[in-house]
This record gives C-alpha cells, structure tokens and sequence, in this order.
C-alpha cells in the first residue's frame, strides 16, 4: 500500500503522476526528451538500456520492469537478455561504447563524484561524444529520482513481469506524456 | 575540469543548462514546481531546506550552497540557522512537523525503500499532510537526480560566499523558470 492516499489503482509511477498533474509535466518532458526523443545519437534502445540498468542497482522493481521492456522492444531482445545485461553488461554482446557508458552511469548511481576521468576517457576512446556522455550522466542521475519517487511513497507494481513486456510496443508509441498516467 | 567540454564562465548546473537547454526546460520547470510556486501549506523556505538538507547528505557542494543561500533568502533568516538544520536537524530550532520530514527525506537520500510507514505515521501526527509527503520525496528525489548531474559530470563550482548570496536573492525573485536562469549571473559573477 502507498504511504500516501492516491485516490487511484494506478501502478508504480502512474498512480503519483495521476495523483499530482503539476509535477506529472516537467518529469514526463524530462523522460520524454532523455529517452524518447529521436534528435539524439543514441538509440531509443541504448537509452533505455541505461535506465534499465540504474533502475536495477537501485533495485527499483517497477522501474526496471517498465524500461527493461522498453529496451527489448527497441532491441528486439527478451527478458532474460535484458537480465543478463544488467547483472554483467561487460560479458554482454552489446557495443563497447555501450559498456563504457554503462560503466559511467554505475559510478552516477553510487554518487557523482565515482565518475572518473578515466572512465570517461575510455567512452570517448570506443567513440562517445561529450553529449552522449553528458546525456548518459544526466538519465542515471534522472533514474536515481525516479525510482526513489517510486519506491519512496511505496507504490504497488504488478509482479507479474509479463505485464511490462506486453505493455511495452503502445509505450514505445504513446510516448512519456500524461495521457497515458490518467 | 568538468568531464566534458562546458562553457567555462558559468558554474554548476547552470553550465550544463547553456551545454544542453533542451533538458534545462524540464529541470528548470520541476526545480519551479517543487520550490517556488505557491504551495498549499509549505513554505518555499521550508522546501529549500530539504533541498538544501539533501544535497548536503550528497555532499553536492554547489546545490548545498546555492540552496542554502536560497533558503536563507525565503526565510528571511541567516545562514547560521540554515547550517544549523544541515548539521543536526533533530537540534536546530524548527518546527516538529519539518523535523519529520527531514528524516523522510533523509530516508530517501539513502534510497526509497528506506522510508518506513513509520516515518510517514511520525509526520503526519505533526500535522504533515499527504501532498506535503509526497513533495518532500519528491524534493529529496529529484535533488539526488540534480547533485549527481553536478558532480557527476564535475561541473566548476565557485568558492565565494557572495557568489551563492547574490544568486540566492536572485532566485527568490525571478525563481527558476527557463527563462529566469539562462540570462543571469555571468556578469555577477565576473565582478564578484
């Protein structure tokens, strides 16, 4: 049960986006342009995978269901491939680039301040540029508020984690906007 | 040296905000909503106090001071209380009802599991009520989100008392809008 009365049976984010439309805007734009947005050089997949990934360290059920989805559906890989990623992304088959920016947003995950020069150096070394690291940074950080919001007002989230994968291709579609909280 | 190639005359977040404004709108416009625009029941002083409480206990230098400074200004105050509320909340003189949701909010700093039911009972026995709850989670969330965007990309952050004094009053003014922050300072600062 939440800590809160939320006046609504919505799950995880939804229900505290529902119940509280003022803050709802600024932290969908937020996912919206970090994730979703097309005018960036990471893929919607490669975004989502950091999401994911921040979301598991901080053990956020919801959150890593939701986005880890999201990542098999823009990756065309299942859930037990997104597991495996997210408890050892350096035995994964995903791009160097990737694993160095994974690196990154495990440092942003533990405190700013554990990201390294030299971490930072070997991203830009398999090819990453200042704004992907930049944006990488900037979801860790992002997913470190969220699933604290989550998990911090104790909202429910369906345990079933077919729920998420079955959701995920209209979430791809729809988008992070409200209409899809209400 | 900030990890990436910002520009060099602006500090802290507001140098990532000029790096990239497209994700400034929205962190500018949440910062809006949880701290300055009017609340039903807690002060825009109070509400600074979490931030500045959290950021503290993230030992994000730059948003401890900048909110410090801030939450002096709303409070009409001095910095010594505010100091005070970051060294020993359970101590400095504030009300029953923002001691409790201090300690949520520090619950959360640690992650959101840590918030117990009777953390949330203590508080509301002080008279907090559900929306104050949920913005001080929310509050203390999005400052873990913001002190790590700060540090972790090692963005300059100045050491000038001033400095963080001026953009306080400054932000009680015009508050947080995009707008409001990505034409101040620099020159404020330069003089400084």
């Amino acid at each position: 049960m939440a800590h809160i009365e939320l006046n609504n049976e919505l799950p995880g984010i939804r229900g505290l986006m529902a119940y509280r439309p003022e803050t709802e805007a600024p932290l969908n734009a937020l996912a919206e342009l970090l994730l979703r947005s097309d005018d960036n050089s990471l893929s919607r997949g490669e975004r989502e995978l950091i999401a994911t990934y921040v979301s598991y360290l901080n053990d956020c059920f919801f959150c890593q269901n939701v986005h880890g989805a999201l990542a098999g559906h823009y990756l065309e890989c299942n859930v037990r491939q997104i597991d495996d990623i997210k408890e050892n992304f350096a035995a994964s088959p995903i791009s160097e680039k990737m694993k160095a920016l994974l690196s990154i947003a495990g440092s942003v995950q533990k405190g700013g301040k554990n990201v390294t020069p030299e971490q930072v150096a070997h991203a830009r070394a398999n090819g990453a540029t200042d704004t992907e690291i930049h944006d990488t940074v900037l979801i860790a950080a992002a997913f470190c508020m969220f699933n604290r919001y989550v998990d911090g007002l104790g909202t429910w989230a369906p345990a079933d984690r077919q729920f998420y994968v079955d959701r995920a291709p209209q979430r791809a579609l729809d988008g992070y906007q409200s209409s899809v909280y209400k | 040296m900030p990890h990436i190639e910002l520009p060099a005359e602006y500090p802290g977040i507001r140098s990532l905000f000029v790096f990239r404004p497209e994700t400034a709108a929205p962190l500018c416009n949440l910062a809006q909503v949880l701290l300055h625009d009017p609340h039903p029941t807690l002060s825009a002083g109070d509400r600074e106090l979490i931030a500045s409480y959290v950021s503290n206990l993230n030992t994000c230098n730059f948003c401890t001071r900048s909110h410090s400074a801030i939450a002096k200004h709303q409070l009409n105050s001095d910095l010594s209380l505010v100091k005070q509320v970051l060294a020993d909340p359970e101590s400095a003189p504030i009300s029953e009802k923002l001691r409790a949701l201090l300690r949520i909010a520090a619950s959360v700093q640690l992650g959101g599991k840590n918030v117990t039911a009777e953390e949330v009972e203590d508080a509301r026995k002080e008279g907090a009520t559900d929306i104050e709850i949920h913005d001080t989670v929310l509050i203390a969330a999005a400052f873990c989100m913001y002190n790590r965007y700060v540090d972790g990309l090692d963005t300059w952050q100045p050491d000038n008392e001033e400095f963080y004094d001026k953009m306080g009053a400054q932000r009680v003014r015009e508050g947080y809008k995009p707008s409001s922050i990505n034409v101040t300072l620099t020159k404020e600062l330069q003089t400084s």
